[in-house]
């Protein structure tokens, strides 16, 4: 599910209190608005989130008895080099779904910034129908892209690059790139649509100040650009870094980890020690790491964000 | 100043950048009109005229019932997930409670859980209540995931444009359940409308849930119907293209007629003054 967590309204601005009495109603009437949506929220995310870490510390296969192991299960995922490649593929990952875009995006619009563009909802349909469509679906049309003897190796041949065609996704070396490249096209549209939403924003006036004051384009791109696409920049890594943190549905259907575990990612090793090998401990430590990874991960872009400000 | 040559500039590289996104999907468009069966994987537009492919896939495939086994799983999800939201982010954002601001975070956590994290305990609980299986062990854990974002989402909503308003409608008299119907509700449609399209999108696209919780029955959702359909025929690209474009058509539709809603979803943050 690519419910990718949006944290993209009212960025930090407090709420006021409302101090006022409701005519006739006790405050607690507002226990009622919240309860359906709180219940169900308890129950099928937070207490399955803490479940997840009381199993972590345990081993076994769920249906019989399971045994307490402590932190075991962590210590594997430091040092069984299987489950340490996994983060070290996310991390790599986040190259290709989060910094090549965010690179592309602000490239263009630094470019783009004194264009006034017409025809804006065919272009922003365009490109963000990738970052729309289903994972399984965009992983089923990147096998067919990347096969041995699909559109991409044919494409090479014919401009004469022919000695660079790969079997893309049986390659040790290229596997994980290749799934990154996949992660980079779904990205890029949606980071472009951000950046270009946000540089159209920024006073022409800064750009003319800028260059009165002998600001060559990398000075302005540093004074002026980068400054006022901040907002959209933390949103546009807020979502592309867990996208690529959490990266499921790509990677079983285009490579199932392989070849050898050249592309096991966390999500993926979940799946496959939970209900292939059936050792529900290390599967839920793996899970619970990678929720610390991903909160982590958010907080640092949301405090960098706030430190630049 | 803008000069002539910085809008042909503009308007070159942002068609790049739209063929860049458009250019696989609309290969695929012509693969799936392809002849089927064969290994040869080259796209000809000439004979782009197999229309029969989309029929047997969707026999092959088993589409018909997966498609409306997602329909049915994604309009409950959708309907109830708003229905949730709207009364939620407005008791975080309007009436001042003990312990909001703790349950509330608590809440916001959510929209940063990855639902890859926690498919192992979802499994086990679900399964130990006979709750696996079925329709409803992928409904209520998309609408829990949903109404994290939902609540926030609306809660923004409130926050900006509905005090003045609803004070106003208090010193008249109103309760909170009459203010929140009768006059905030109508305003909302716009944000009702975009977090409608966003929960579409995500559970329609959802696949880990429904393939870890439907695998001991005959359920399969259309994203799961496309893999299985996959794992049978490898090679065979005319088809696999015809079957992602099936599993992809209700969302696209969704969002071509509704791009203006997602995008704000998306967007929101930046066009807002």
């Amino acid at each position: 599910m690519s419910l990718s967590s949006l944290p993209v309204t009212a960025g930090g601005r407090p709420t006021p209190s409302p101090r006022r009495r409701i005519p006739g109603e006790a405050r607690s009437v507002a226990y009622l608005y919240i309860l359906p949506a709180v219940l169900l929220y308890a129950l099928f995310v937070f207490i399955p989130f803490a479940h997840s870490i009381y199993l972590s510390f345990f081993k076994g296969n769920g249906v019989t008895r399971m045994e307490f192991v402590g932190v075991e299960n962590y210590v594997d995922i430091v040092t069984n080099p299987v489950l340490r490649s996994a983060f070290v593929h996310a991390f790599e990952l986040i190259v290709f779904y989060s910094l090549i875009p965010i690179a592309i995006g602000l490239l263009l619009a630094s470019v783009l910034h004194r264009s006034r563009i017409r025809g804006v909802a065919f272009y922003r349909t365009a490109l963000f129908l990738p970052y729309v469509i289903a994972p399984t679906a965009i992983a089923v049309i990147w096998r067919w892209i990347l096969a041995p003897r699909g559109p991409l190796n044919s494409f090479l041949e014919a401009i004469g690059l022919g000695a660079l065609a790969q079997p893309w996704l049986g390659d040790f070396t290229w596997a994980l790139p290749s799934v990154g490249m996949v992660g980079t096209w779904v990205m890029f549209g949606l980071v472009l649509a951000l950046l270009l939403a946000g540089v159209q924003k920024i006073p022409l006036e800064l750009y003319e100040a800028a260059r009165l004051d002998g600001a060559g384009p990398w000075m302005e791109f540093r004074a002026v650009t980068l400054p006022g696409l901040r907002y959209e920049i933390v949103v546009a890594l807020v979502l592309t870094v867990t996208a690529a943190l959490r990266n499921f549905d790509i990677i079983y259907v285009m490579t199932s980890g392989g070849p050898g575990n050249a592309t096991v990612v966390p999500s993926y090793l979940v799946y496959q020690q939970a209900f292939k090998v059936a050792q529900i401990g290390a599967a839920a430590a793996m899970g619970t790491t990678l929720i610390v990874v991903i909160v982590a991960a958010n907080l640092l872009i949301a405090r960098a964000g706030r430190r630049d400000a | 100043m803008i000069s002539r040559r910085d809008t042909i500039v503009g308007y070159l590289l942002l068609s790049l950048a739209a063929l860049i996104s458009l250019g696989p999907l609309l290969g695929v468009v012509i693969l799936s009109l392809g002849e089927p069966g064969k290994v040869g994987i080259k796209i000809d537009i000439a004979k782009a005229t197999n229309f029969g492919n989309f029929a047997d896939v969707w026999e092959k495939g088993d589409f018909g019932p997966a498609i409306q086994t997602s329909l049915i799983i994604t309009t409950i999800v959708v309907v109830v997930s708003v229905a949730l939201s709207i009364p939620a982010g407005y008791a975080f954002a309007l009436i001042n409670f003990p312990g909001r601001t703790a349950i509330f975070a608590l809440l916001v956590l959510g929209i940063l859980m990855p639902l890859e994290s926690m498919i192992v305990p979802l499994y086990l609980d679900l399964r130990r209540f006979n709750l696996d299986n079925n329709y409803w062990s992928v409904i209520l854990p998309q609408i829990g995931f949903s109404v994290a974002f939902g609540a926030f989402w609306m809660r923004a909503f409130f926050v900006q444009s509905a005090r003045s308003l609803m004070e106003a409608a208090w010193i008249d008299g109103a309760n909170t359940w009459r203010t929140l119907t009768k006059v905030l509700l109508p305003l909302a449609r716009p944000q009702m409308l975009t977090l409608a399209v966003l929960f579409f999108v995500w559970n329609w696209n959802d696949f880990l849930l429904p393939l870890v919780m439907l695998s001991g029955s005959d359920l399969q959702t259309a994203p799961m119907a496309l893999v299985n359909f996959e794992g049978a025929r490898r090679t065979d690209f005319a088809y696999l293209g015809a079957a992602s474009l099936i599993t992809i058509a209700p969302v696209v539709i969704v969002f071509i007629l509704l791009q203006r809603s997602f995008t704000r979803g998306i967007l929101a943050g930046s066009i807002k003054e």
